[in-house]
């Protein structure tokens, strides 16, 4: 991490967007790295930027002329992105220090004054693919490890749904807005980088899985599989792991409530083992 | 129950994602393909609702029909009308399973599914979820192929992108058959052939062709431009859907849905050239709310071609822009917080941390953007048989069939030409084709064509893969040939990387593939998009031709063996120019105006000549490079109209009284 940046306060960043000058010019620090194995390197790019430039923006601006500050010619940049309006969590990166997606990051707000600097390093806690782009399969895996899906019985026309009320809508809407981009994994002290894929069923399923659950716990067909659910998030790697440092709420771009979601997950995990003990099975 | 025959499927969209469902079900082997995971397609980007007839409106005199006819109207008749009738009549359907999937869809205070107004519709027949319907779709959707993964029904080949259709008697014209793909993965670079008995192209629309637009990164159009050159047709390219309402950006446009109009959203601008107040204080009687005084009947809600021309002529040629900028206000200000935040909360968010203005306090600045593509691969349908005494699609029992009980209704259910390219085996889903939408495609018709797609004529796919001879015993040269080509292909490019990791010297903006990107998208948004005229297209060529040269010496800046985005978006570049030449070269020759496709020098609509679908064939042997013809337009249901939405005169020097009468009625 780099000590001389900082992640500007909600109220800092409404200040930088008004003082920021157009027509600057920014440095971009950017950690990079060639593939697995290999050493990281930090390379710096003077950027002069457009009106409503963001960090996506400026790594474009880097491909089409990836000149470090020192003159040299060197590789652009490899990041991962897509729909560049937040909702697919595919540019997910540390930039000075704290883990956002990288198209809502507005230069304006980071990086308002002429010179100033702004950090990008890939996630610390998926191993690195190249440069930004870090491999999130764990992620998935973990998806599948707590069942967030709903039972259906086959795609054919078998009429509607069940019927919902509006708050309880409301509820899975909010829940279902998580878009799987691991900010919460990245800011979890109890999550941390595995290489290995075998131990990954054993490790913390993290925040957003165990919100899922629970979005599927809430809905008519899906609570079919609560169960499962609730076993595989009693066992090691669960809901018990959270050691409620409750970072992962506060880097949430959609502000999705998990600290309520873990403590839901907590209270039915408790209900349910209490239950097997007296069934005893 | 797992069959020899297996099928491939590239894109994990919504339309794919359904066709994998629907095809596993039959009990076929699916091989999924996408660039990402499949949770971040750019079908996350839809936002306002999906379309279908509900019991609400089909109380208030709706139908299926009705959207049928809607979604006809709104594309200018250039539509081939059996599979819309087919689409709309499925419709209920995809709601129905979608909610079933545990999609949460906005629910009224009884619990049933809430309904939204929408463009080019006066009945509420938009199903939403938030304003994120279409992440949603996905999210509910994706969770279903699971459960095939686990049985080994189906395999996800994710940051796998596709480089080629493996095809099997090439050249000798109706006899070719898809049997493979060639793909690539993007992270060690391994390029290697997959083999199948059908492949559905499931890989969206081409929205990069035009540099900044409402899509996704990935949505380059280069899995449709190799389909094109490897023999597919590609159909109507001239349609190009340019949203009305987006965010200006330095990166791309981000969309603003059309749901904020369809919840009261108004487009106005100041009466008064050069009005800077803070829009707040400009009095009702000084805004010119120019589209509900055009349209009364439809006001903000005409359909989106004719918002986009409105907008653009407010501020392109008569200069009436906010600020003198091009760009309009569009106004939610009036309506109450918590009911903005209930039904649009996500897309508000969007704007307010893009633009730093709240849109519940301040009204929204936007301007047109490259949105969709109506036009897209050339895909077959097999007409259905209408017998009146076994109910078809929703159409209950007793009902009157809304047209003559003749034979040419819609699709028949199954049958293997349905979506099927002019290539056996080859299929073509969602965005990626050109079925449903004609010149304009209805706002929240989208989703449904994608899914409906993936659905219905994934049954198809699964029956055409059963009777084909599997392609293991096709000889391995075939499928060597198409890797070898890929392989050389990406050596040339890595080969030429210069610059850094590959030899010396400062980059040279001229060979850059970002660079060559970026002018293609300047050019091609300046001259094939809103208003276009011979003149602009021809020069417009020039300038592709120009960037088609200059890429054949492109510089790749990275020769790394691993992980080369570089690679993989420079093979792109070269294929975007030769679909953004086939669109240039289609614009050109439809000497009219329909939907979309507007032409200065050619203004009014002529059946006589154009209501044909266009038909680009790649002939890289001519010096033209692409062929164009047309194909009769199948408009046996609906006779086409005058597609006007009624609209009237407006002037914003007019009167504020008269104004007002208009705005409110």
């Amino acid at each position: 991490m780099v000590a001389d940046v900082h992640v500007p306060s909600e109220s800092e960043r409404h200040e930088n967007r008004r003082k920021a000058q157009p027509g600057r010019t920014i440095r971009a620090k950017i950690l990079r790295c060639d593939g697995p194995g290999q050493p990281s390197h930090w390379e710096s790019f003077d950027v002069k930027i457009p009106r409503g430039a963001n960090v996506i923006s400026v790594l474009q601006q880097i491909a089409r002329n990836p000149v470090t500050v020192e003159g040299k010619t060197t590789t652009p940049p490899v990041w991962d992105s897509g729909c560049l309006e937040e909702v697919c969590g595919a540019c997910t990166m540390v930039i000075n220090g704290q883990v956002r997606q990288s198209c809502s990051c507005l230069m304006d707000e980071y990086a308002p004054g002429e010179g100033d600097v702004i950090t990008l390093e890939p996630m610390s806690k998926f191993p690195v693919i190249r440069d930004l782009w870090v491999d999130r399969e764990r992620l998935f895996h973990n998806l599948k490890r707590v069942k967030a899906w709903v039972p259906i019985d086959g795609s054919y026309d078998l009429g509607a749904g069940p019927r919902e009320g509006p708050e309880l809508q409301s509820v899975r809407y909010k829940l279902s807005e998580c878009m799987s981009c691991g900010c919460c994994l990245e800011a979890c002290p109890q999550f941390t980088l595995e290489d290995d894929a075998s131990k990954w069923d054993d490790s913390f399923v993290g925040a957003h899985a165990i919100s899922q659950a629970r979005l599927f716990n809430e809905h008519d067909t899906g609570k079919r599989l609560k169960k499962e659910r609730l076993d595989e998030l009693m066992g090691q790697g669960g809901v018990s792991d959270c050691g409620n440092a409750q970072n992962c709420v506060k880097v949430c771009p959609k502000h999705i409530p998990l600290t309520e979601s873990i403590a839901a997950i907590g209270r039915a995990v408790t209900v349910h083992s209490i239950a097997k003990f007296f069934r005893g099975s | 129950m797992s069959s020899q025959q297996r099928v491939i499927i590239v894109g994990g969209g919504l339309a794919g994602l359904a066709a994998a469902v629907r095809v596993a079900e039959q009990g076929l082997p699916v091989d999924l393909f996408s660039m990402v995971p499949v949770k971040r397609s750019h079908s996350v980007c839809a936002q306002g609702g999906i379309n279908a007839c509900n019991e609400v409106a089909r109380q208030q005199g709706y139908s299926e029909y009705q959207h049928f006819d809607e979604t006809i109207y709104g594309g200018d008749y250039l539509a081939d009308q059996p599979p819309v009738l087919e689409m709309a009549n499925f419709a209920p359907k995809v709601i129905d399973l979608l909610a079933r999937m545990g999609e949460p869809f906005n629910r009224t205070q009884e619990g049933f599914r809430d309904l939204r107004l929408f463009g080019g519709s006066l009945f509420k027949r938009t199903h939403f979820a938030g304003a994120s319907t279409g992440q949603q779709l996905l999210y509910a959707l994706d969770e279903q192929p699971r459960r095939y993964e686990a049985e080994g029904l189906v395999n996800k080949y994710e940051f796998w992108e596709f480089l080629w259709p493996i095809l099997e008697g090439e050249g000798e014209g109706d006899d070719a058959r898809a049997v493979g793909i060639v793909a690539q993965d993007m992270r060690t670079m391994q390029v290697r052939s997959f083999r199948s008995e059908a492949v559905v192209m499931a890989t969206g629309g081409c929205g990069l062709v035009f540099g900044q637009s409402t899509n996704s990164v990935i949505c380059t159009g280069g899995a449709a431009s190799r389909c094109y050159q490897a023999g597919a047709w590609y159909a109507n390219g001239e349609m190009i859907q340019v949203h009305p309402t987006a965010i200006p950006g330095a990166d791309k446009c981000r969309l603003m849905s059309e749901s904020a109009r369809g919840e009261g959203g108004r487009v106005w601008v100041p009466r008064k050239q050069g009005d800077t107040r803070d829009p707040r204080q400009i009095a009702e009687a000084e805004r010119w709310y120019f589209l509900e005084e055009k349209y009364p009947a439809y006001g903000n809600l005409v359909p989106r071609d004719i918002a986009t021309r409105e907008i653009f002529d407010v501020c392109v040629n008569q200069h009436m822009g906010v600020d003198g900028e091009n760009q309009v206000y569009l106004d939610l200000t009036h309506k109450p917080r918590e009911y903005l935040d209930r039904k649009l909360g996500a897309i508000l968010e969007i704007y307010e941390k893009f633009a730093g203005d709240d849109p519940r306090e301040m009204p929204m600045k936007i301007f047109p953007a490259v949105h969709y593509s109506m036009g897209g691969l050339w895909t077959t349908y097999k007409q259905g048989g209408y017998e009146p005494s076994s109910p078809h699609g929703d159409h209950k029992p007793g009902m009157l069939p809304p047209v003559d009980p003749e034979p040419g209704m819609g699709m028949r259910q199954g049958a293997i030409e349905n979506s099927m390219t002019n290539i056996n085996g080859l299929y073509a889903f969602g965005e990626v084709n050109f079925a449903y939408h004609g010149a304009t495609r209805l706002g929240a018709n989208a989703l449904l064509s994608c899914i409906f797609d993936g659905l219905y004529c994934g049954m198809s796919v699964a029956n055409y893969a059963r009777e084909q001879q599997p392609s293991a015993q096709l000889p391995s040269e075939t499928f060597e040939r198409a890797v070898r080509q890929e392989e050389d292909k990406a050596k040339r490019l890595t080969e030429s990387a210069g610059g850094a990791g590959g030899g010396s010297g400062a980059p040279d903006p001229e060979t850059n593939p970002y660079q060559i990107a970026k002018e293609m998208g300047e050019e091609m948004t300046a001259a094939c998009t809103v208003v276009k005229t011979e003149e602009r297209l021809e020069q417009c060529l020039d300038t592709v031709g120009q960037l088609r040269e200059r890429f054949s010496r492109v510089r790749l800046g990275d020769s790394a063996a691993w992980s080369n985005q570089a690679l993989s978006f420079a093979r792109s570049v070269g294929d975007m120019l030769i679909l953004a030449e086939s669109i240039a070269k289609t614009s050109l020759a439809r000497r009219e105006s329909r939907g979309s496709h507007y032409r200065l020098d050619y203004p009014e609509r002529d059946d006589s000549q154009f209501l044909r679908t266009t038909i680009s064939a790649y002939t890289p042997g001519d010096s033209d490079g692409h062929d164009v013809s047309y194909r009769d337009v199948d408009t046996g249901l609906v006779i086409p109209r005058a597609r006007t939405y009624g609209k009237v005169e407006s002037d914003p020097k007019a009167g504020a009284e008269k104004k007002e009468t208009a705005a409110t009625s």
